[in-house]
């Protein structure tokens, strides 16, 4: 039984294999994609099913552990008539992953992050970032366009989740949160040298991408060239 | 009130002179950031001369080496500051100023709230860093030591 031990745990394989089912995938997509909770009204409709069957398939994914959720009342009123509390769905904090043959990319990458860290190589890391964004940027097709579509749909691919925010693109997901919150100074100083890089290799002025921090969510932040015409 | 509140110390070795064009750009960063440091929540006390900032206080033999101490109402919240603010994106710029330094350059430990730290004390707490590896006397943001439980004494 000794090959059993280099599969991936039972309970990721599960999340993973619930997300074949195309309403669930929808589901859990549209509840990631809002970026805080979502009522089983609010998701049923968003997906085009019965509430009922939204309630099914959203707690089938909080039990997997790909969602959480928590009982609120929705509206002002309190007391006889308020109604039963709505339970809320949000995208669950823990990280499902399966990798076979077995890889642990993140244990490698720890290891040189610290080494980055402690021997003070946090320009040279920029360098090689800002470098690979670029060549990342010139084969992508939408390279040279220019286009705010092209810029959010590439962060996108990235796995970043942009979002508007007025005249600029957030990042609700940050790709390497759990290296990121132990090395955030190597790390997160890596991850805007590679969006400036994206961008240069696109076509676009580097200087578009900012460090923004603030809790939960990714620190780099991009001024939307959607916006410019706009002034 | 906690009893306790988190003392901190850094150590950083310039690589050129503070009042030369190559330290221009954190010198600027300087009143703001220590603005923002005093505005941030959960922020007791730093270290500063009347100057307004700490960056004549060279304690070590070698005067190139700045201190930088601070005191805050818990871990969480100097975390914030130092992580999640614009303080972040000051620091990814720190290799263009300063010489990465062998020694632990950080270290936090728990005060009485209500007192602030001394810099021998703060160098103490450095030295015993290097020496014992975080511990509840000295420890890092990733080795992290719970307040001490009951009152100060």
């Amino acid at each position: 039984m000794a090959a059993m031990d280099t599969l991936p745990p039972d309970r990721d394989v599960a999340a993973i294999g619930l997300l074949q089912d195309p309403v669930r995938r929808a589901l859990y997509g549209h509840v990631a994609a809002a970026g805080g909770e979502v009522s089983r009204n609010q998701a049923a409709e968003a997906v085009g099913i019965q509430r009922g069957l939204a309630a099914f398939h959203l707690d089938k994914l909080v039990e997997a552990g790909l969602l959480e959720a928590s009982f609120r009342r929705l509206g002002e009123r309190r007391g006889p008539g308020a109604g039963r509390p709505a339970k809320l769905y949000r995208r669950a904090r823990g990280e499902v992953a399966a990798t076979l043959p077995p890889r642990t990319y993140e244990t490698a990458a720890r290891l040189l992050a610290e080494t980055v860290d402690q021997a003070g190589a946090d320009l040279e890391l920029q360098a090689v970032a800002r470098r690979a964004g670029r060549e990342a940027g010139r084969r992508l097709p939408e390279a040279g366009t220019g286009a705010a579509p092209a810029v959010e749909r590439v962060l996108a691919a990235r796995g970043y989740e942009p979002y508007h925010d007025g005249a600029t693109l957030r990042l609700r997901n940050c790709p390497f949160a759990n290296l990121a919150g132990e090395f955030p100074v190597v790390v997160c100083a890596m991850n805007l040298a590679l969006v400036e890089g994206l961008l240069e290799g696109m076509g676009q002025p580097p200087g578009r991408a900012a460090m923004e921090p603030a809790p939960g969510r990714c620190c780099v932040a991009v001024a939307d060239p959607s916006k410019d015409n706009e002034d | 009130m906690a009893a306790h509140h988190l003392a901190q110390v850094n150590v950083a070795t310039l690589r050129f002179p503070l009042d030369g064009p190559e330290l221009a750009g954190f010198v600027a960063q300087l009143e703001p950031l220590n603005a923002l440091a005093d505005a941030y929540p959960g922020f007791v006390w730093r270290l500063q001369t009347e100057d307004g900032d700490a960056t004549s206080i060279r304690p070590f033999d070698d005067e190139r080496i700045m201190v930088n101490m601070s005191v805050w109402e818990s871990l969480e919240a100097l975390r914030a500051f130092v992580y999640a603010s614009r303080h972040l994106d000051v620091m990814r710029h720190r290799r263009e100023w300063f010489q990465r330094m062998a020694d632990p350059y950080l270290a936090l430990w728990w005060v009485p709230a209500g007192t602030v730290p001394t810099v021998a004390e703060a160098r103490d707490r450095l030295d015993l860093l290097a020496r014992r590896g975080p511990s509840a006397g000295a420890f890092t943001f990733r080795a992290p030591f719970p307040a001490p439980a009951g009152a100060a004494r």
